[in-house]
């Protein structure tokens, strides 16, 4: 028998690591230590009835266990046989006690769709795709259904551009099948250039298949022979893959001429791109393509009617292609029983910054923040508080405390001053300054801007420059107007998507942390204590015992006092390295 | 290999396919196989997952363990790096994560060889879609 303990940072901070002594202990005592063996496992992803034990081979869970619960759990069950109740889970609906863990309402949170085959098989063996019912949506596809029905299937779906946009894609493969021309191409953009964001590589690095073989049904619905994956450079594994795979689908005959013996070919080739951020924008990820300069174009014309060498083109992201072959299989029926009455289906998150859990999990529209930072993240690194979470990158905005119950979806994002993006979320807890984090993201567009157009081009730097002059103290009350004003012409009139979503974090801040902003203009000081320039060294009187290690230390002489008498620091030479505090054994300096 | 020229030719291929995978899985004989799969992806990789897989080969072989090492991608534990999962004959899939070669050693001698379960257990948090149904 095994007593699974969770040693998640969540479950260790409620004392998992005595509950673990504890039964060692107490196995001990009963001379059952040879039988049954105690074992600290990883995040049971559960931290809110967290510390969680587990006995197995019965897989019954126990939650919200404390350290004197032990006895009774080695005398009742361990023993005895017979379950502690108080200490099963409850169903909060049916208010009924629930042992087994896979009954549990609480595991049904993540469902991996576009992540099916992600962690199980050899993404470079096409065989274990074959057994997982790869390529067969493509078969029953070009055997079964004519291309508007295959259309009509994903239209049912409600399946949404997951790159950011949310564009309905069965609308947009319609479109595309609608213009006519000798050649139509379709695209993949894996141009995954958000920070934080790396769902899409994830993907193409564990389940290439699935994305060669949504592109061929894709080719197939609208009448395109050609595939072109658009990867960036910097994703040499996700490239080396890709061609593994597209090699082993020609050999096998899913790619190439005559596919299952129709009279349909298709083959997919890939293109390079140099990680420029703005070629994720559909033309200019096209003109990249055509060997031109990563810049946008006005649209219309969409690439649906001139894209790539001025043929029809639909171009789709990785994550949307993965959900295809699902679709196709399972019918669109299944697919729009999952998520919210606007957005169907999962989305896969990559969860970075402060979090416990850093990882990519796949819930389905309409799952709260709350559940995806605290139960399947773990919630905050370091018991920290939670302070706000970034989505959607450098287009998204923050969201704070008031949104973490809004279902995610394309909507109530966008409604929440935030979007989708491609589904990184950054999470921040109390250290983090969101002026600064405000600018850190304005620095990426300043930097990615292409510069085509003014607003992008010269209406963000400045926006960098006024956020800039903030942190370092230097702002006035009228920037904060001005930010605003900057921010919505810059939206106004940019000319594609970057400029238009860049000011986003910039809006989300200043709404959801005016106070912050006001504090580094008006009182000089940065509540989070990350901005260099406004931190002040101080030496409190009463610990200071005048032993001078701190001066003697101070590399530009800031520090001054007699020995034995209180020292005081000079903060017009301070140059806040930080060295004194180090050296202090008395805790007598801090920084304000 | 043969070509796949017919939808049939595929379904028949991943029945094949599919019934050797279940003849690993489920059956319990000495003959069968320990299979592991090595999650290889970006993240994997960066932290050390190439020498677990490379390890975990020489090291099998080293002490006559009938395994099958293979790689695949992102788990979605990123925070656990490098992470592996390993199936016994006839028993559910675990994955145990921080693997670097110490903590290797220790699942071959523990778990595979012993069956006793090892600290470092990654339970499973999500639901898969089922296939066929």
């Amino acid at each position: 028998m095994y007593l699974l303990v969770c040693g998640g940072t969540g479950c260790r901070a409620s004392e998992s690591e005595s509950i673990v002594e504890n039964f060692k202990q107490e196995l001990e005592n009963k001379g059952l230590q040879d039988e049954v063996q105690v074992v600290t496992t990883g995040c049971f992803g559960f931290c809110e009835k967290g510390p969680i034990v587990k006995v197995q081979p019965d897989n019954t869970f126990y939650v919200q266990v404390k350290p004197e619960d032990i006895p009774e759990i080695i005398e009742e069950h361990v023993i005895k046989g017979r379950k502690v109740e108080r200490l099963l889970y409850e169903d909060p609906e049916k208010k009924e006690h629930i042992s087994d863990s896979k009954h549990m309402d609480f595991y049904k949170k993540q469902i991996r769709i576009a992540l099916r085959n992600c962690g199980f098989i050899d993404p470079e063996n096409l065989d274990e795709y074959i057994a997982r019912d790869g390529y067969l949506a493509l078969g029953k596809c070009i055997t079964e259904l004519k291309p508007a029905d295959v259309i009509n299937e994903i239209k049912e779906s409600g399946l949404r551009g997951r790159g950011g946009g949310g564009f309905p894609t069965g609308l947009k493969w319609e479109i595309a099948s609608q213009n006519h021309a000798d050649q139509k191409y379709v695209v993949c953009n894996a141009d995954e250039g958000d920070p934080g964001a790396f769902m899409d590589r994830s993907i193409l690095e564990g389940d290439p298949h699935a994305v060669l073989e949504a592109m061929a049904i894709c080719g197939y619905s609208m009448g395109a022979t050609k595939g072109l994956i658009y990867i960036r450079a910097e994703y040499p594994l996700a490239i080396k893959r890709l061609k593994i795979a597209i090699d082993q689908a020609r050999e096998y005959g899913l790619l190439g001429e005559n596919i299952f013996g129709t009279d349909f070919s298709f083959d997919v080739e890939l293109r390079y791109g140099a990680g420029a951020f703005v070629c994720g924008e559909e033309t200019s990820l096209i003109h990249s393509m055509e060997g031109l300069r990563g810049e946008p174009t006005i649209k219309p014309p969409f690439p649906a009617e001139k894209g790539y060498l001025g043929k029809p083109t639909n171009v789709n992201n990785v994550e949307t292609y993965a959900n295809i072959p699902v679709i196709i299989n399972k019918g669109a029926n299944w697919f729009n029983k999952i998520g919210t009455e606007k957005s169907k289906g999962t989305k896969v998150f990559a969860l970075a910054g402060k979090i416990n859990n850093v990882g990519l999990i796949e819930v389905p529209m309409g799952t709260t923040l709350r559940e995806v930072i605290f139960e399947i993240g773990g919630g905050i690194k370091d018991g920290k508080k939670f302070k706000a979470v970034q989505t959607g990158g450098p287009s998204g905005g923050c969201l704070t405390e008031k949104d973490l119950d809004t279902p995610i979806d394309f909507d109530n994002l966008l409604a929440a001053g935030s979007m989708m993006g491609s589904g990184g979320m950054i999470v921040m807890d109390e250290d983090d300054c969101m002026v600064s984090v405000a600018k850190f993201y304005l620095d990426f567009t300043v930097e990615e801007s292409c510069g085509k157009c003014s607003p992008c081009r010269i209406g963000n730097k400045r926006l960098y420059e006024v956020l800039d002059r903030i942190t370092q103290g230097k702002g006035t009350m009228e920037d904060l107007q001005r930010l605003r004003n900057m921010s919505n012409v810059i939206k106004d009139t940019s000319l594609c998507g970057l400029g238009q979503t860049s000011p986003n974090p910039v809006l989300s801040t200043l709404d959801n942390f005016w106070d912050e902003y006001v504090a580094h203009i008006e009182e000089q000081k940065c509540p989070a204590g990350q901005c260099k320039d406004l931190m002040k060294y101080e030496i409190i009187e009463e610990n200071c015992v005048g032993c001078t290690a701190c001066a003697r230390v101070c590399p530009v002489g800031a520090i001054s006092g007699e020995r034995k008498q209180t020292h005081n620091i000079d903060t017009s030479i301070c140059i806040k390295c930080g060295a004194c505090i180090e050296k202090c054994k008395f805790d007598a300096i801090i920084v304000k | 290999m043969a070509k796949i020229k017919t939808l049939a030719d595929l379904k028949k291929m991943k029945e094949d396919l599919q019934s050797k995978v279940d003849v690993r899985e489920r059956s319990n004989t000495p003959e069968s196989y320990v299979q592991i799969k090595v999650g290889m992806a970006t993240s994997g990789i960066a932290s050390g997952a190439k020498e677990v897989m490379d390890f975990l080969i020489e090291a099998l072989e080293k002490r006559n363990i009938e395994a099958i090492v293979t790689q695949t991608g992102d788990m979605g534990y990123c925070f656990a790096e490098p992470t592996i999962e390993v199936t016994k004959p006839g028993e559910e899939p675990i994955v145990f994560g921080y693997v670097d070669t110490q903590k290797a050693d220790e699942i071959i001698e523990k778990y595979i060889k012993l069956g006793e379960l090892v600290e470092g257990i990654i339970p499973v948090n999500y639901q898969v879609i089922d296939e066929d149904k």
